[in-house]
């Protein structure tokens, strides 16, 4: 009764497509979130909310402005389409749903940790010589590295629990675009509510893991 | 004997007076709110009469409309519907048999037909069911073919023709019928199972073929009172107004057919 071959698909098609969103993001939730903790530039506060937006607008909603972007009617979704890409319900609208939901949590975790690193250490190592990136992956990332992890378990989580946006954009396809908590929805909706409570075991327990785990980082930062 | 008289008079004149006043505030007490559970299918007709229903007996019908599965499901935890009006049988015989109906006010109403839409500007030769294993048709939106009446309908039909088997992999499935609707006009997949009600309402979509109603599933839209209701009278009342001549010329202009 325990753990049937759908309920392992569901599972690791989640932590496959959260696990990816989570690594697209990576490289632009940095960059960003050490421009906004360094850097000061005429209208960053847009930017700011900008990005925050998906944290705090309803799924559903950011879930519609997608499906607008990238359906079939739009300039971008034609052109896409023709490139040979499908985004609505198929796994890659979940992929961009996950990655734009989770985004402003990455940002803004990986922001604190930046702005914790003492800028003296950074100009220190730039009076000895080093090139802006040098210091970039030699002092800063070392030193902010736990909470870079922990926004990114964090930005995880989040994708793993991602609805409204998902089903909107990608649909609730069994097998091709469901995730867990598409799956935990779906069978609600059919009374079956024994399949629904593992899936919702399952849900708890990667939650609470990754969130145990990105706390801990962040609790062992040493503050400079 | 005049004294008499004069009191008389003002007892009477007094009671005249207060149900001058009381009666409209008694019956508007009494004007009842009944929620009535409805298939996605019926929001137009149902609101319609609705409208007509308020005029005609001071009761406001409140509609939650969706998924008739969705919505028996919501009876069976204990939401407050008074009516339950369901796109098939299926699913108003899973409450009978949990016993949640008020006995004696099943009435079968409506029938209705299935049909394939695609979006209005389409460019695809789709001309019949088989036409949907072309490999350009790459999905087709279906109501949840499991539970929701209208999928069930259409993946047994699809069974029948033997093309479900290779169909079932362009399925996405969608809520309930306006929402596949919806998946439709939005051009998102290229074909879907609706009624044909529900193509009748939009402009974005054009139907390519129409189930004929004898090789197609029997569809029945029964409606009952629900037992736990506090309304029953006025559900009642709501079920016959829903089978007087108003309700059945409201039925018939959205393209429903009217079982005798």
């Amino acid at each position: 009764m325990i753990f049937s071959a759908d309920t392992w698909q569901v599972t690791l098609f989640s932590i496959a497509v959260g696990l990816a969103s989570t690594l697209l993001i990576l490289p632009f939730g940095i960059t960003l979130a050490w421009l906004f903790a360094r850097k000061e530039w005429p209208l960053k506060s847009l930017f700011e909310t900008i990005v925050l937006l998906p944290l705090v607008m309803p799924p559903v909603s950011t879930g519609l402005i997608l499906l607008k972007i990238f359906g079939r009617r739009s300039p971008l979704g034609q052109w896409l389409y023709q490139m040979g890409f499908e985004i609505v319900f198929n796994w890659k609208g979940v992929l961009i749903a996950m990655a734009v939901m989770s985004f402003p949590l990455l940002v803004r975790s990986v922001r604190i940790s930046f702005a914790d690193v003492n800028p003296r250490l950074e100009q220190i190592a730039a009076t000895l010589g080093a090139s802006p990136l040098r210091i970039f992956f030699v002092i800063t990332i070392p030193l902010a590295y736990k909470g870079i992890v922990a926004g990114a378990l964090l930005a995880f989580s989040r994708a793993l629990g991602e609805f409204g946006a998902t089903i909107l954009l990608a649909g609730n396809i069994p097998g091709r675009t469901q995730t867990l908590s598409l799956a935990i929805y779906n069978f609600v909706q059919l009374g079956k509510d024994a399949d629904a409570y593992i899936l919702l075991a399952i849900t708890v327990a990667l939650a609470f893991s990754f969130v145990w785990v990105s706390e801990w980082l962040l609790r062992t930062r040493k503050k400079a | 004997m005049n004294r008499i008289w004069s009191h008389v008079l003002r007892i009477v004149t007094l009671a005249f007076i207060a149900t001058a006043v009381l009666l409209p505030v008694v019956t508007a007490a009494r004007a009842e709110e009944i929620l009535t559970s409805a298939a996605a299918s019926l929001t137009d007709a149902l609101n319609d009469i609705g409208r007509s229903y308020r005029q005609k007996s001071k009761n406001t019908v409140r509609f939650n409309f969706g998924p008739s599965s969705g919505l028996a499901r919501q009876i069976e935890e204990g939401a407050p519907a008074d009516l339950f009006f369901s796109a098939d049988l299926a699913q108003m015989d899973n409450l009978e048999k949990k016993n949640l109906l008020e006995p004696g006010t099943l009435k079968n109403l409506l029938t209705n037909q299935l049909v394939i839409i695609v979006p209005a500007d389409s460019k695809l030769s789709v001309s019949s069911p088989k036409d949907l294993l072309k490999p350009d048709v790459k999905k087709i939106a279906l109501a949840e073919p499991s539970a929701v009446p209208v999928g069930v309908y259409s993946s047994k039909y699809l069974a029948d023709e033997g093309l479900w088997e290779q169909l079932k992999n362009k399925v996405v499935p969608v809520q309930d019928v306006r929402a596949t609707l919806a998946a439709v006009e939005s051009g998102n997949v290229e074909a879907g199972f609706v009624y044909k009600t529900d193509a009748a309402v939009s402009k974005k979509v054009k139907i390519i073929y129409a189930v004929p109603i004898e090789k197609g599933p029997k569809i029945t839209y029964p409606v009952a009172v629900i037992k736990a209701s506090k309304h029953k009278f006025a559900a009642r009342d709501f079920i016959s107004y829903l089978q007087s001549a108003a309700g059945k010329d409201a039925f018939k202009r959205y393209g429903f057919v009217v079982l005798e």
